[in-house]
């Protein structure tokens, strides 16, 4: 709101954002821009920097240097105000097993400050969406790993984010759950939802509007995947990732 | 609602890890009844040995006065008092008493006489008890020695205050009361937070507009009832099976136990930022509640007998002031105004600790 945004369709933007680590820099001088209902692909491998690149973005860390701002708010000094602007996902699926699978979107949805009467609201909806209705007197623990990453998405979208940031979301899961997977994150974005992932599946960056390939804390190359492929001359992400990759080592 | 949603789900966490639970209700119980019980620190019935040299009625009816003490017990009967050292080494009995042969004949013509009194001196206080109750007897013996129509001399009655019968109860219940407390609030505290960083939900959390200290107080208060039941567990079945006295106020004792409550808290709380992982925590919180609340905070170990610089550190141990509160309340009817300063200590010492540990979050983040 009171941030000074060029494009007002830009959500998330960083100008030079670096983190170092010590010496260690674990992200240096990132530069993104990233549009409403766009669906982002963080590429790398791991230890490139895109965790780090995208807990500063959620406020879990302090810049070292740079600026950047998501849903309009500074992330050094509007962090707190960014919070209940986005949903997040990591690997981990943070739930608690030791919950049944409603009393974990219980907690997420009280920690977001939803009342009773939405909270009510906003759990048949997710576990309607998620298709998860039938287990929701279950304990977490028991669901199977592809439920809980579908619950755990669910967790992060019950207070209705603008943005949704999605760490390595699909680690560990079966193909056929990372493809329901994706077509949910489709149709977020189609909703107008802006959907920021970090992934080293190739075949997942395919489904992304725009990519950005990391490594060794840089970004070496983004833009539109189609753009890219054409750019470069390559068929897939795949072929693109190791041909930027290979330039990126010898120069 | 923010901070409700954490405390119920604390709430839901503890009454489903049945581990937890049993820890909480039973450990207190078994502490008590272990303490209660197994260390007996008053001596009674101390078994002792006899060599009488003498054999007359006069030596044998100065043997009996000891054997008639509910203090000591007569079970061995040696001829020579070189015959002692076996029985020490055997730990059969912890002191022997040596009537020299010409004990009867002395007393007859009333010349001065003495007896000899061995201890065993492996265990110094024990030792120390011993050696009073049998001066204690023998002094009683000496009174009626002295010839009829003499005044009796002036006798010494000890009386303790504050814990007359000198009873292990009020001892040790007032001690176990710090000692559970402290490590129950401490141990579960820390042990929870840092489960919540293994498995990735504190982060999750961390990403929520929650406050951190929303997170701190929702997740610490559910702990806070639990050390409170355990508390009064403690001390309840002080009062009605260990016969602990009660003399003061119950409402100072359960606003200082808070106070101290909140010193614990604090201290779990620090050391859940300094582990990174569940047996981390329970090992640090474990050395810093459980043993400097048991040897250093004068439950078992009187402070003023320790070296100076035991001396400094007990009084950086919350279990120190505390255990000052409860045993004043407990045995001496001790009101605020004889306890505020230890109070105030408390709350000092939990305020740095929480101070500390708020800093430690904020850098981990940053």
């Amino acid at each position: 709101m009171n941030a000074v945004i060029e494009d007002s369709n830009i959500v998330v933007e960083t100008h030079d954002l670096t983190r170092k680590f010590g010496k260690f820099v674990a992200v240096d001088k990132l530069n993104i821009a990233v549009k409403r209902g766009e669906i982002f692909g963080f590429l790398g491998a791991n230890g490139a920097g895109k965790t780090t690149a995208i807990r500063m973005l959620c406020g879990l860390l302090e810049p070292t240097s740079g600026t950047g701002t998501v849903a309009g708010f500074d992330i050094v000094k509007q962090a707190e105000r960014i919070k209940s602007r986005i949903g997040y996902m990591s690997q981990k699926f943070s739930l608690y097993n030791d919950l049944k699978v409603e009393e974990n979107l219980e907690f997420y949805g009280g920690v977001y400050g939803l009342d009773s009467r939405a909270l009510k609201q906003h759990i048949h909806e997710t576990l309607e969406r998620m298709n998860l209705q039938h287990v929701r007197t279950k304990m977490t623990a028991e669901l199977p790993l592809g439920w809980k990453q579908k619950l755990a998405l669910g967790a992060a979208l019950m207070h209705n984010p603008d943005i949704i940031f999605l760490d390595e979301a699909t680690g560990g899961v079966d193909p056929v759950a990372r493809r329901d997977f994706w077509d949910m994150i489709h149709d977020l974005a189609a909703h107008g939802k802006t959907i920021f992932v970090t992934t080293h599946y190739m075949d997942e960056a395919e489904y992304c509007h725009k990519i950005s390939i990391m490594h060794q804390s840089r970004v070496l190359i983004q833009g539109k995947v189609g753009d890219l492929k054409v750019q470069t001359g390559m068929k897939t992400v795949e072929e693109l990732f190791k041909h930027v990759v290979t330039q990126g080592d010898s120069a | 609602m923010r901070l409700r949603a954490i405390i119920l789900k604390e709430f839901l966490h503890i009454f489903r890890d049945s581990r937890t639970l049993f820890l909480v209700l039973l450990m207190p119980v078994f502490m008590i009844f272990l303490y209660g019980w197994a260390v007996n620190l008053d001596a009674k019935n101390i078994q002792i040995a006899v060599a009488d040299l003498d054999q007359s009625p006069a030596s044998r009816y100065f043997i009996d006065k000891f054997a008639q003490s509910k203090y000591f017990q007569v079970t061995q009967y040696v001829t020579q008092p070189d015959e002692f050292e076996d029985l020490f080494r055997r730990y059969e009995v912890r002191a022997g008493i040596t009537v020299p042969a010409d004990f009867g004949k002395s007393i007859g013509n009333e010349f001065a006489t003495s007896v000899q009194l061995i201890v065993d001196g492996y265990d110094g206080n024990t030792a120390q008890t011993v050696l009073n109750y049998a001066r204690a007897i023998v002094a009683q013996y000496n009174t009626e020695l002295l010839p009829q129509g003499f005044e009796a001399p002036i006798e010494v009655i000890p009386r303790f205050l504050y814990n007359p019968s000198l009873e292990s109860g009020n001892f040790i219940v007032p001690g176990l009361a710090a000692v559970i407390l402290m490590m129950i609030s401490a141990l579960l505290t820390s042990v929870s937070i840092v489960r919540e960083k293994e498995t990735g939900t504190l982060e999750q959390i961390l990403v929520t507009p929650v406050h951190v200290i929303e997170t701190i107080v929702g997740k610490v208060i559910p702990y806070v009832f639990l050390a409170f039941m355990d508390g009064m567990l403690t001390i309840g079945i002080g009062v009605l099976v260990f016969d602990v006295q009660f003399e003061g106020a119950a409402w100072v004792l359960l606003t200082n136990t808070l106070v101290y409550l909140y010193s614990a808290l604090a201290l779990g709380l620090l050391i859940s930022t300094l582990a990174s992982t569940q047996q981390a925590a329970m090992a640090t919180a474990l050395m810093l509640t459980l043993l400097p609340s048991i040897m250093l905070s004068g439950f078992m170990f009187p402070i003023a007998g320790m070296p100076l610089i035991l001396q400094v550190i007990t009084r950086l141990i919350p279990a120190t002031y505390f255990l000052e509160i409860i045993r004043g309340v407990l045995l001496k009817g001790t009101g605020y105004a004889e306890l505020y300063h230890n109070t105030l200590i408390l709350f000092g010492i939990g305020t740095l600790f929480l101070l500390l540990a708020i800093r430690k979050f904020k850098v981990r983040l940053g």
